[in-house]
């Protein structure tokens, strides 16, 4: 599944071209020099760069609260803060008796407090591990019922951890408490190495530890994965469609369809929380369409498949068709198909995408892709749910496309319609997801979190401005965020400026520029300067600024004047 | 070979691979002292590696009275014996 310990280990020998660089700063009450080399070799194999800085151990609150420590001169974007459940114990067993009911309402105003300086002071993200839970028998089955033991408490911490990371920005769980749920105490935790060395976490565990940090990290860093694209005989279904006639492939109740009624209970609750759900099958296309239209077990319906493929052609050139539709990235998609020979052929001709390679029984696949994490996210927006809806529209529309003799006469027949707004409280989660979904057209690719645009926003000189689009065949909803800052007071600079690819080639950039020339001139601006710059996803938009009329200064820097611009054409209209 | 030569080879192979900086040979009186690489947290690493190689578990004591690859040796011996 992943690499051993010694292996990530000696990664930190090897040359990998990375495309990410971070700093972290670890800081712990055990000894955590182990956790830091799993985490640094786990995070190359990934591409990412972490120069991590390990703080001495059980340094946590002199490091965070003295101004001068080398945590802060560090700089870090992370900060992971790790206390362990041996060291809260012996803090719980030396409270008095009667505070030991507040033991745990007082951890968290602490850990709400590591969150203030790492977030204010370091502005920097908090990554903060939750508690094990042991019993130490003092109290037998009682300790559930009683507010003074430990269990209770650290329950109460834990279950405060999650509420504290659903309120706070910059503060996530690393939820160590799930992997002991399924893989046992005596798997995470060496108490061998904790009397000998101060160490917490098992040798083979540790590369466990560093997938749940990674992973996250991946996340904020847009890495995520959009897309799942499913085999149909024997991955959805048990049986063969072609072969067996749609009573006797195995779904519900029907010999071992219960396997793969859960896997389908699994697929649609990803679709509605926005993962888009596609169809790649070897079959006559009629025929694999027959359970989705007619057999009553089936979880999946034709609404829940954004885009569906069964035909005789091999499924890499199905794939590269559905990658075309969707227009996202083969490193944003993950190909689940029973058989290895597929799965092969696959992984070879496009290496990018994610294949899990499946176990034997089909009893085992659910398991094993839910143990892979495969869609870590770090927000939930109600727009998500609406995603699938609006890929079926896009298919709709391409066909659409072709009836009409050129492309201007189609774009002027989509009616399309774009609203420009101020940021403001119910644009906010989606201007947000936008800075930290879109990776091709993003000319900088500057992230922000909810609190950080809006702080953003409310400072002098500088402006967030959204826009939105709609067309006859439905509401595309906020597609483009532009963040601007003055330089001086000739010049503004377009601080970062990121769409959503589903509006590409309808004119929307030229809709863009003009409305901020408008926006600059109003304003008294001179010059509106542009900046690209390059990453491995935004080829894309290498040359908007000069396509749109800017000039070069140097090395991607883009000038537009406003006083000799002239208004690009646009089907777009405006919403006032 | 005897059964402790047999050890010692194994244990060369373990002991290179985490140190993991080029061919280290061991004989019955190396210590610590004599391996470069061979640190605190190494240690914990060849211990666990040894573990799973044999199959059992040291016991804190066993680990504490280590004071050479010869202990060492022995140790396998019984515990693999037994």
């Amino acid at each position: 599944m992943y690499s051993d310990f010694n292996s990530l280990k000696k990664n930190l020998k090897k040359e990998f071209s990375c495309k990410y660089k971070l700093k972290v700063a670890v800081l712990g009450d055990s000894a955590t020099q182990l956790l830091c080399i799993a985490l640094k070799g786990f995070a190359l194999e990934n591409r990412i760069d972490l120069s991590i800085y390990e703080a001495d151990y059980n340094q946590i609150h002199l490091q965070l609260q003295n101004p001068q420590s080398y945590l802060h001169q560090f700089e870090p974007d992370y900060v992971i803060i790790f206390e362990n459940h041996k060291k809260l114990a012996s803090n719980f067993y030396v409270t008095p008796p009667d505070t030991k009911p507040c033991f745990a309402q007082e951890k968290l105003q602490e850990v709400e407090s590591y969150h203030a300086i790492v977030s204010h002071s370091l502005n920097a993200k908090l990554l903060y591990f939750n508690f094990l839970e042991v019993d130490d028998a003092i109290y037998g089955s009682y300790t559930s019922s009683y507010v003074g033991s430990l269990l209770y408490q650290t329950r109460l911490i834990n279950i405060g951890l999650m509420q504290l990371a659903a309120k706070l920005s910059q503060f996530q769980l690393v939820d160590i408490l799930s992997k002991q749920a399924q893989y046992g105490i005596d798997y995470l935790f060496d108490f061998k190495n904790y009397i000998k060395a101060d160490m917490v976490f098992s040798l083979e565990s540790l590369p466990l530890i560093a997938k749940i940090i990674v992973d996250q990290i991946k996340a904020q860093l847009g890495i995520i994965t959009k897309c799942a694209i499913f085999d149909l005989d024997n991955t959805l279904w048990g049986g063969i469609i072609g072969d067996d006639g749609v009573e006797k492939i195995q779904i519900g109740n029907f010999g071992i369809g219960k396997v793969f009624t859960e896997i389908q209970y699994w697929a649609k609750e990803l679709k509605k929380r926005g993962i888009i759900l596609c169809v790649v099958s070897k079959n006559t296309e009629n025929i694999a369409l027959e359970p989705f239209l007619k057999h009553p077990d089936m979880i999946l319906k034709m609404d829940d498949i954004a885009v569906f493929i069964a035909n005789w052609d091999n499924k890499v050139s199905n794939i590269k068709k559905i990658q075309q539709i969707l227009n996202i990235g083969f490193d944003s998609m993950v190909f689940i198909d029973d058989n290895p020979f597929e799965r092969n052929m696959v992984k070879e001709n496009i290496p990018e995408i994610l294949v899990p390679e499946l176990p034997e029984d089909p009893s085992e696949y659910l398991a094993y892709l839910k143990s892979l994490n495969l869609f870590e996210t770090t927000q939930v927006s109600s727009l998500d749910e609406n995603r699938t809806e609006k890929y079926q529209t896009e298919s709709a529309r391409l066909k659409h496309a072709s009836l009409f003799k050129d492309e201007e006469s189609y774009l002027r027949d989509l009616n399309m319609i774009a609203q420009v707004d101020p940021l403001n409280q119910y644009n906010l989660p989606r201007a947000s997801q936008l800075t930290l979904r879109s990776n091709q057209f993003n000319l900088r690719t500057l992230r922000f979190s909810e609190e950080e645009l809006l702080s953003y926003k409310n400072t002098e000189g500088q402006f967030v401005i959204n826009f939105s689009l709609k067309d006859k065949f439905g509401d595309h909803g906020l597609i483009a965020i532009i963040l601007l800052k003055e330089l001086n007071s000739n010049q503004l600079f377009i601080e970062n400026w990121a769409m959503s690819c589903r509006v590409l080639k309808r004119g929307m950039e030229n809709f863009i520029m003009n409305t901020l020339v408008d926006f600059a001139a109003k304003n008294n601006y001179e010059e509106l300067v542009g900046e690209y710059i390059p990453t491995a996803k935004n080829e894309l938009v290498k040359n908007l600024y000069p396509s749109l009329g800017f000039e070069d200064v140097f090395n991607n820097q883009w000038i537009l004047k406003i006083n000799t611009y002239y208004q690009l054409s646009t089907t777009i209209s405006n919403n006032l | 070979m005897n059964q402790k030569q047999q050890i010692i080879l194994d244990l060369n192979e373990i002991f290179t691979d985490i140190i993991d900086e080029g061919e280290i040979m061991l004989n019955p009186e190396t210590t610590a002292n004599d391996i470069d690489g061979w640190d605190s947290l190494n240690h914990i690493q060849i211990l666990a590696a040894i573990e799973k190689k044999y199959t059992f578990k040291f016991t804190l004591t066993e680990i504490q009275n280590l004071k050479n690859i010869d202990d060492l040796t022995n140790i396998i011996v019984q515990k693999t014996s037994a």
